[in-house]
């Protein structure tokens, strides 16, 4: 499975994650490409998601996590070789449901930016105005810079959480489920956003919506029950799965 | 038949609940008629800002208006910083643990200390171990560390209501942990946290018994010129005037105790006006 053609941006060994007695994530290990999309599919409580937020350390948060195994960023240790801050400026996530702080639309893109000490205000509009055109906001925004970010539409207010992260300038982007909360019209712009971010960026698509892994990820990861069952190409995993249970759950089977 | 049964028990439900509400309400209500009716009278600019004088019989409480100032500025002063960082330690950075557990349990019980306990603590620490004296430092310290727990607990909660993905969004943007709790969460929290430790203020002002041994005057003719002097202070200044002091007009007993209910209720009102102003700022 280690194919070592494109160059790796992550790559994860003999990953396990527990919460306390309870274990989320069995001895992973996967290689995650530099600038493909990488869907991550399976059922609920199969580990897709903490592997999702093993890869930019948020599982530190509950004080009875313990992990074993390594997961390497270009090569470097992100548990042991490298600040938390450090790891998340080049590791950006977007949430399953658009959080917006209660701040200013402008405000909630510089976040990131400010806390990086970033104050001169040119450099911010700067960063602030790149960030919401590559995630296709400006022109609906643009005019209300200065308007709560909660007044606007799920669908814009995920697009400024995307804006808000690659104002951080990231490497790679984690979605968790970014469209489960949002219409189909809305979701349709998300995944144009993705793909358009593709070119410069590494993804990684967790999501419950197998079509939406379908219609955008290069590569695809079935997890089951914490263990990763199997990891192809989207179009070899939607076809032609080699496993029963990738094709069961792909099928509707169960999940 | 059951319908109507229904319609009927909704009406009793009804008004059992507002005669109640209005049970509860009777005492405040009352109280302050009575305070407002007979002590406007005495209220005049004079009374606000004139020393006592014929023995405390006429002239004005300014001293005492002074001295609870100064004893509300004290405490604030002392308690709103250790309180708030107290509070974010527990809130933000302490792991669930025996230790903490320990510690949530003592402010807990602190907050249901009575009050001339913390009185007889000030007065045996701060009065004679530190040698501070009868004094506004001693009186303001111990105001403030009977404050203390409301104050900690008033700002965890607000803490606590910040939803979790403030946190988690900041974090996930390259916050530090400070960071993350400095910009994501303690903005968000300000208007509750302020709103508490400005009520617990307002209570600290009308208490009697910590300022009873650690800083209050029964009279001084002149004003307080440090913070190792000792003062008088409203509270204080109304016991004795309302039991020590014969032939005083009644008009000048009401007249103190309007305005020590004033400083409260304008002290509540400010609470209630930074709250809703922030309530609109920050919305979620």
């Amino acid at each position: 499975m280690v194919d070592q053609t494109p160059a790796s941006k992550f790559e994860v060994r003999g990953l396990s994650v527990r919460f306390g007695p309870a274990s989320a994530l069995r001895d992973v290990t996967l290689d995650i490409r530099a600038k493909e999309i990488l869907g991550v599919i399976g059922p609920a409580s199969s580990g897709k998601t903490t592997f999702l937020r093993a890869l930019n350390r948020l599982n530190d948060l509950y004080a009875n996590m313990s992990y074993s195994g390594s997961i390497l960023l270009d090569g470097v240790d992100i548990n042991r070789g490298m600040a938390s801050e450090t790891l998340r400026r080049r590791v950006g996530m977007i949430f399953a449901l658009p959080m917006p702080l209660p701040l200013s639309v402008y405000e909630n893109v510089a976040f990131g930016p400010r806390r990086k000490g970033i104050r001169e205000r040119k450099k911010l509009d700067v960063l602030v105005e790149e960030s919401l055109r590559a995630a296709v906001l400006w022109d609906e925004v643009k005019d209300r810079l200065k308007t709560p970010a909660t007044k606007l539409s799920g669908g814009q207010q995920q697009r400024l959480c995307i804006a808000r992260t690659l104002a951080v300038k990231p490497e790679v982007i984690l979605f968790d489920e970014p469209c489960s909360g949002l219409d189909p019209v809305s979701m349709a712009k998300v995944e144009e956003t993705m793909l358009e971010l593709k070119e410069e960026y590494t993804i990684i698509l967790v999501t419950n919506n197998t079509k939406q892994a379908a219609r955008v990820a290069t590569r695809t990861a079935f997890f089951l029950m914490g263990e990763l069952i199997e990891l192809g190409a989207t179009p070899k995993i939607f076809t032609a799965p080699s496993d029963k249970r990738t094709d069961e759950y792909i099928s509707g089977k169960f999940g | 038949m059951a319908l109507l049964n229904v319609h009927v028990k909704e009406k009793i439900a009804f008004s059992v609940l507002f005669c109640v509400t209005l049970f509860v309400l009777t005492p405040v209500v009352v109280v302050l008629w009575i305070i407002f009716k007979n002590g406007l009278p005495a209220l005049s600019w004079e009374f606000l800002t004139q020393m006592p004088t014929d023995g405390m019989r006429s002239g004005g409480i300014f001293p005492a208006i002074l001295g609870t100032l100064y004893l509300v500025v004290g405490a604030t002063l002392f308690s709103l910083p250790l309180g708030i960082l107290a509070a974010i330690y527990l809130s933000e950075y302490a792991r669930e643990n025996l230790l903490t557990r320990l510690i949530n349990l003592a402010i807990v019980n602190l907050s249901g200390v009575p009050s001339v306990v913390y009185g007889l603590f000030g007065f045996s620490l701060f009065v004679v171990f530190l040698k501070l004296g009868v004094s506004i430092l001693a009186g303001s310290l111990t105001l403030a560390i009977m404050n203390l727990p409301v104050v900690i607990t008033a700002t965890r909660e607000s803490l606590r209501a910040v939803p979790d993905y403030f946190r988690e969004v900041s974090l996930s943007l390259g916050a530090s942990r400070w960071q993350a709790v400095r910009h994501g969460v303690l903005p968000f929290a300000l208007p509750g946290i302020l709103t508490g430790t400005i009520l617990s203020i307002a209570r600290a002002a009308g208490e009697t018994a910590p300022i009873l041994f650690t800083v209050a005057a029964f009279y001084i003719p002149h004003l307080p010129k440090s913070v190792f002097d000792q003062t008088m202070a409203l509270p204080y200044h109304l016991y004795i005037i309302a039991t020590q002091i014969p032939n005083i007009p009644v008009s000048y007993r009401y007249g103190t105790a309007l305005v020590l209910i004033l400083m409260v209720l304008i002290l509540n009102l400010s609470a209630i006006v930074i709250r809703s102003k922030f309530r609109k700022k920050y919305k979620w």
